[in-house]
């Protein structure tokens, strides 16, 4: 049995607009130890996917419609606020895309380190105080012990971002949710804290879900990998077989429209439209419309599509418009 | 002689730092940086943050003075213009911005944008509302926007779209150089692609001559003519795009690439 077993997770927006199914109906499985990423563009709902798992999601607009999230024998879906928050921060803990904003900036890192370790294991400030130093040692940050007096704004936006890592791992979690940690970085210091995460997850055995649009981030990181798209997966697979084999027409165009595959001088691959306004509806294959048909493949389906599995773990969404190779 | 030339281009900064005697420390922002840009070219800009790209490019664009060193644009020192010719010389540089939702301005529609910018080089216009109007639909059609939407607000587009209205703002009053600061990084995959397709065919079918400045190596190799690497300042390597990709000389480019994050798994067929 995996670490984390999530079975049809619905979650709908009640909006003005009317209802918006951010995530309609998403199974996937993390592993002990595992690195497990879902990769979408904005708006795909890989957000809200997570942000239900933590129950974060502010209640109304939002709604969690159904599904489990077998955690051990907790459902995470069904859990008391009470339980929940024994779970949230201790046993799995979130890091977020921008370091700048997921600080408070009027306290002390020191204050903000030891936070999670009072709440929850009931430890002594001073103790608490002598691991939280371990911690911003173990993710690189020079003098730790005195710069853990320093507030959020004394460091640069690279090691808040590891000093936001030193917060989410210092309870030990069993699972830790990685929501774009380095979109907000450049390149060198993304590498960096791409190379902190994967350190300390060895170190520690933590599993990790890793959110990302960024596809060459995913290949470096990730075990196995779920595309998102409209609030569904449509392909979902080892690293490995989604480039080498990718089945389904969004992953295969997204794959294109990276610059770095594309020689230069030509033309980039690019994928017409938009996504879906989730508001209106999907009916048949969400991606569909922008599908670029090749010459005599089969039509696109009319109602949405179910996943089939393909190969070992292989799973596409059963369109055949989508799943029509154009070579 | 090239389009647009710096020479020894440089700006310092003075830090004032304590009291009640403020230690002063002097930063070298940009240090005598010396560039050359042909006509029609792109030149990429790269090098992690704080290096000066941004100082660099506001100096470009005469927002800073330079502390010593000159831009010359065709030939022509700029530093030697008097203060009200700089102004109408300002028309001549344009900027695209990272975040196409912050650089619009909300209670302005698409039409009111472009029209701005239009007058800004074609002040007869304001007379002439037909021929105005014609023009910004030109300009929306130029980018790839249906002219439906002129009398749309920023917020009822999409990212790509409405940095494809920063463009058509940046190209209304017909700029000799644009300077594109990260004009696709906040913007998901699929549309990057469109939005650098598109800075491609401008270049192509008007001669833009462009400084696009970025930390994505990977985008910069693929637009770019020639990249600029720049580092605590100072420019450390220049070169063709590719030449640059496959035999870098310095260590800060070398640096620089290896961190790119790579797809490890390539299909063999493509």
């Amino acid at each position: 049995m995996p670490l984390l077993q999530v079975r049809d997770l619905r979650t709908s927006f009640h909006t003005r607009d009317g209802i918006v199914r951010a995530v309609d109906g998403i199974s996937f499985d993390v592993g002990a130890g595992e690195t497990v990423g879902i990769v979408g563009e904005s708006g795909s709902g890989k957000s809200v996917c997570c942000y239900s798992l933590l129950r974060l999601i502010p209640q109304p607009p939002g709604r969690i419609e159904g599904g489990t999230a077998m955690f051990g024998d907790l459902d995470l879906l069904q859990l008391s606020e009470a339980r929940m928050r024994k779970v949230r921060g201790k046993r799995i803990s979130l890091i977020f895309q921008d370091p700048m904003t997921s600080l408070n900036p009027y306290l002390r890192i020191s204050t903000q380190l030891i936070e999670p370790l009072v709440l929850h294991e009931r430890i002594s400030p001073s103790d608490a105080l002598a691991r939280a130093i371990a911690e911003l040692e173990a993710v690189g940050i020079p003098d730790a012990g005195n710069r853990i007096h320093s507030y959020p704004h004394e460091f640069s936006g690279g090691m808040r971002q590891r000093v936001m890592i030193a917060m989410a791992l210092i309870t030990r979690p069993e699972i830790l949710i990685a929501d774009e940690p380095t979109t907000a970085l450049d390149v060198t210091v993304q590498r960096q804290v791409l190379d902190l995460i994967k350190t300390r997850q060895q170190e520690l055995g933590t599993a990790v879900i890793f959110i990302t649009h960024d596809l060459a981030v995913v290949s470096e990181v990730c075990d196995y990998v779920n595309v998102m798209y409209a609030g569904r997966f449509v392909e979902r697979a080892p690293v490995e077989t989604l480039f080498v084999r990718p089945r389904h027409a969004y992953t295969r165009a997204l794959q294109r429209s990276i610059p770095a595959m594309q020689k230069k001088g030509e033309p980039l691959h690019t994928i017409p439209g938009l996504p879906p306004n989730l508001a209106e509806g999907v009916t048949g294959c969400a991606f569909a419309p922008r599908c670029e048909i090749p010459e005599g493949a089969p039509a696109h389906a009319t109602t949405r599509p179910a996943l089939v599995e393909l190969g070992e773990k292989h799973w596409a969404q059963d369109c055949p418009g989508c799943l029509a190779m154009t070579g | 002689m090239s389009y647009l030339e710096l020479e020894h281009l440089t700006r310092h900064f003075v830090r004032r730092e304590g009291w009640p005697i403020p230690r002063k420390t002097l930063i070298r922002a940009v240090d005598r940086v010396s560039l050359r840009i042909e006509q029609g070219e792109i030149l990429g800009l790269v090098g992690e943050s704080g290096c000066g790209k941004s100082t660099l490019s506001r100096l470009i664009m005469q927002l800073l003075a330079p502390t010593s060193g000159s831009v010359i644009l065709e030939g022509q020192r700029l530093a030697d213009l008097p203060p009200t010719e700089i102004r109408k010389r300002r028309r001549d540089f344009q900027m695209i911005f990272q975040d196409p939702y912050a650089s619009l301005n909300p209670r302005m529609t698409v039409y009111s944008t472009l029209a701005e910018a239009i007058l800004t080089r074609r002040p007869e216009l304001r007379r002439n509302r037909a021929a105005l109007e014609s023009a910004v639909a030109v300009l929306m059609a130029r980018v790839g926007l249906d002219a439906r939407y002129i009398r749309k607000y920023p917020h009822e587009f999409s990212g790509g779209q409405r940095q494809r209205i920063a463009i058509a703002r940046a190209l209304g009053p017909e700029p000799k150089l644009i300077l594109a600061d990260e004009p696709v990084s906040a913007l998901d995959v699929s549309i990057q692609s469109q939005i650098l397709n598109l800075l491609l065919e401008l270049r192509n079918e008007l001669g833009l001559t462009m400084i696009f400045i970025s930390h994505d190596l990977s985008v910069v190799r693929y637009i770019a003519d020639r990249i600029a690497v720049m580092d605590e300042g100072k420019i450390v390597e220049t070169g063709e795009a590719d030449a640059l990709f496959t035999a870098p000389e310095s260590e800060v480019t070398r640096a620089l690439l290896r961190a790119i994050p790579k797809i490890r798994h390539r299909a063999a067929a493509s």
